[in-house]
């Protein structure tokens, strides 16, 4: 063996190691080359500075048609908003208190409207507007935020150069856009006295929790009927006692609006609590009867005022009431 | 701090408030068909709270239960019902692009049960077959490629435990109090351990172009095509393409087969049902980070690509909507987190802020995940109010209500990472407010 052939075996020993530790390192031989054709498909994104605008033209006047007949009924007649988002208006808007972010007040490049109306629009039949509509629609929105006059046409040249009223209405000045990013609002790790006072500037109006969300209390994990009872530890005055100092029976009858006709002794359009709990402590019936009773209402036991049926309350707070009743009216 | 010996404390306590009538009325009667063959063995139903100081012997221990596998695929239990994510009345306008909360009320942890991670949809829900799902990479590489869900999960995975919270959370809150419990002030905020593949490694496996690629643009396959812009240096450093959702596939409301996850950053830009990768030069100015998504500053401007989620922290427990029944022992519990890292440190007041308290964090600690954290407190009955203050490993303390809104006004909408109060009463009503 010759000493270049020595030297040729010896670089294609190098060479083939080489390959071999790129080959495990970088092909896992995964996937397959994406066509032009698949690329063309699925590749429908549009840049400010126009990249990816496919080649057509529509206008103003097209638009309008399809406007009418496609957007109208989610955006208003001219734009105003209506069941969705209001695409016009606004201008000068963003720094009052009452900031409108429509397309002509917030939106920074019209780029974004024909990406945006190509793949997402009409909302319940997303991709079904072709180029040529795209471009119409977008022209006639840009016209209802007078940016377009109403003979525009647009297409993928005049497009970008559209200047939309908010071009420069957006900043990347700010410490979110890295991780490394630096804050702009800034708190000490005060423990002690950090405060001179302390205000509630803001909370929720009585009443608007139930009316908007029901019950919330039911979003919350609760097992056990009394707080200790039948465990160690709960005595029978600690269970009936509450956090508020009050029994939970008291609660629920102020709570269920009980005390608007029953006092707790005295009798206000019903009888008192303690004059009910006289009556039938002791007697076998009387958890059906109360239970009956306030599902039912009625006049009779104690007068002729009638009390209305009280299926409002929950049937778990009506039996609670009326164990309450039957210890005695703790308070 | 624990200077006082705890008592028994609960926290509201009424066995059938949370189920239906319908469940009320099967309970009776399965407690009278029972209390009717049970008591000639016994002489007792079961009935903790109405036996004359008897536990007796509950029905499931004196019957066979279900047969093993009964549920090929597990179910919580029936009394836990209640546990679910929900819609937030008139936030929204339209069903298909709306959100629904994680009820972190609930929850224990850090991980989000699968059926209750947050889900927030542009344009409706897709129910993707995965066998016709093709994820395309293009734009700035050697070769761009197709590959399919067999090709990604063949690909070196990797798994690691993350939260994702929407920019918008918490954004009902900027100018004053306007929801009642801790689902719906922070519950689009969800945390679950994502497997997937590096988007670093299919990057590579396309060849992209170091030198010209700044950012890449991700796109869902959903009716909208959602996209977003990423950096680049975050496209490399951790961003996965993922498939498994704390040990299995995700779940359709999470973007099954595929999504982006990014993490620390808001959630729109972990693109669900991912569908391409493009790689590029300039931002793309997509829709969802110029019109929305953009942070709206007092004097008119929009910060755009504001990207990380800042350090914040909430208590879970008790929070708004709670009721405390006794005095005494509780152990305040909530979840901190930081997109620039780990979490430090929480400080917790029970007096509106005067004074705080460090807590105890939970292990693991991780970066860009939630953390757990807890602290002692005995209620003496007297009105309180509960905050929790995070601080990241960049020494960076989460802020007050006041001193966001004196920087950022109140008509941002993202990014709200304010401490929360919640009051309590003396009552043990507990109240979302501000302070």
């Amino acid at each position: 063996m010759s000493r270049s052939e020595l030297h040729v075996l010896w670089v294609a020993a190098v060479l083939a190691s080489a390959t071999t530790s790129v080959a495990l390192a970088k092909d896992y031989g995964l996937g397959r080359p994406a066509t032009p054709a698949e690329i063309a498909e699925w590749d429908i994104d549009v840049r400010p500075d126009g990249q990816g605008l496919p080649r057509g033209r529509g206008s103003v006047a097209e638009g309008q048609v399809l406007y009418d007949e496609q957007c109208a009924s989610c955006h208003g007649t001219f734009g105003e908003g209506g069941p969705h988002m209001a695409l016009a208006g606004g201008v000068g808007s963003l720094k009052t208190a009452t900031p409108m972010r429509t397309i002509g007040s917030k939106l920074n490049y019209a780029t974004t409207l024909f990406d945006y109306i190509y793949r997402a629009m009409p909302f319940h039949a997303p991709k079904s507007l072709t180029i040529d509509q795209t471009y119409a629609v977008s022209a006639y929105v840009l016209h209802l935020n007078d940016i377009l006059p109403a003979d525009a046409v647009l297409d993928q040249d005049s497009l970008p150069k559209v200047v939309m009223p908010n071009r420069d209405g957006y900043t990347r000045d700010h410490g979110m856009g890295s991780v490394n990013g630096k804050p702009d609002v800034h708190n000490t790790l005060c423990m002690k006295s950090c405060e001179k006072t302390v205000e509630i500037t803001s909370q929720l109006p009585p009443g608007f929790t139930e009316q908007v969300y029901g019950d919330v209390s039911k979003h919350f994990r609760r097992y056990s009927a009394f707080p200790g009872a039948g465990e160690a530890g709960g005595s029978a005055s600690a269970q009936e006692k509450s956090a508020g100092g009050k029994s939970q029976g008291l609660q629920l009858a102020q709570q269920h609006g009980c005390m608007a006709c029953h006092g707790l002794a005295n009798r206000i359009v019903g009888p008192g609590f303690s004059e009910i709990a006289a009556r039938y402590q002791g007697q076998a019936d009387a958890r059906t009867m109360l239970m009956d009773k306030l599902v039912k209402g009625g006049a009779g036991n104690w007068g002729a005022v009638p009390m209305p049926p009280q299926t409002a309350v929950p049937e778990t707070d009506r039996q609670l009431l009326v164990e309450w009743i039957l210890r005695g009216v703790p308070e | 701090m624990k200077d006082k010996q705890p008592k028994p404390g609960r926290i509201i306590p009424v066995p059938e408030n949370f189920l239906s009538p319908a469940d009320i009325s099967r309970r009776r009667a399965l407690k009278a068909l029972l209390a009717g063959s049970a008591a000639a063995v016994s002489g007792a139903a079961f009935s903790g709270d109405e036996s004359g100081g008897k536990l007796g012997v509950p029905p499931w221990s004196k019957s066979l239960g279900k047969p093993v596998g009964a549920n090929p695929y597990g179910l919580p239990s029936e009394f836990e019902r209640h546990v679910i994510r929900r819609e937030s009345p008139g936030l929204t306008t339209s069903p298909h692009s709306s959100v629904v909360f994680t009820p972190l009320q609930n929850l224990f942890g850090i991980i989000t049960p699968n059926g209750l991670h947050f889900e927030r949809d542009h344009g409706g829900r897709p129910d993707i077959d995965p066998s016709q799902h093709r994820l395309m990479i293009n734009g700035l590489v050697r070769q761009p490629k197709i590959y399919t869900m067999d090709d990604l999960l063949r690909f070196p995975s990797v798994s690691r435990i993350h939260f994702i919270e929407c920019g918008a959370n918490t954004a009902m809150e900027w100018a004053n109090v306007s929801v009642p419990t801790v689902q719906y002030t922070h519950g689009m905020l969800s945390c679950a351990e994502w497997t997937g593949v590096m988007l670093s490694t299919l990057l590579d496996d396309c060849g992209f172009d170091r030198k010209r690629a700044k950012y890449i643009l991700a796109e869902g396959a959903d009716a909208p095509s959602l996209t977003r812009t990423v950096p680049i240096e975050m496209a490399l450093d951790d961003v996965m393409v993922a498939y498994g959702q704390n040990g299995e596939m995700l779940r359709p409301e999470n973007g099954y087969p595929l999504r982006l996850l990014v993490p620390g950053v808001q959630g729109v830009s972990s693109v669900k049902w991912l569908r391409r990768i493009e790689v590029g030069d300039q931002p793309w100015n997509t829709r969802e980070e110029s019109l929305h998504y953009s942070d709206l500053m007092p004097d008119g401007m929009s910060r755009q690509y504001t990207w990380i989620q800042e350090c914040k922290s909430v208590i879970t427990s008790p929070s708004g909507g709670q009721k405390l029944l006794d005095k005494g022992y509780y152990q305040i519990t909530g979840l901190a987190w930081s997109g620039r890292g780990r979490i430090k440190r929480v400080d917790v007041s029970t007096d509106g802020g005067r004074n705080w308290r460090t807590a105890e964090l939970q292990d693991p600690i991780l970066p860009k995940a939630l953390t757990r954290f807890r602290i002692d407190w005995h209620w003496n009955g007297e009105p309180a109010l509960l905050q929790s203050r995070a601080v990241d490993e960049t020494g960076y303390v989460q802020p007050k209500m006041r001193q966001l809104r004196e920087v950022r006004g109140t008509r941002s909408i993202y990014h709200n990472n304010a401490i929360q109060t919640w009051k309590v009463d003396p009552s043990g009503d507990v109240h979302n407010v501000q302070v």
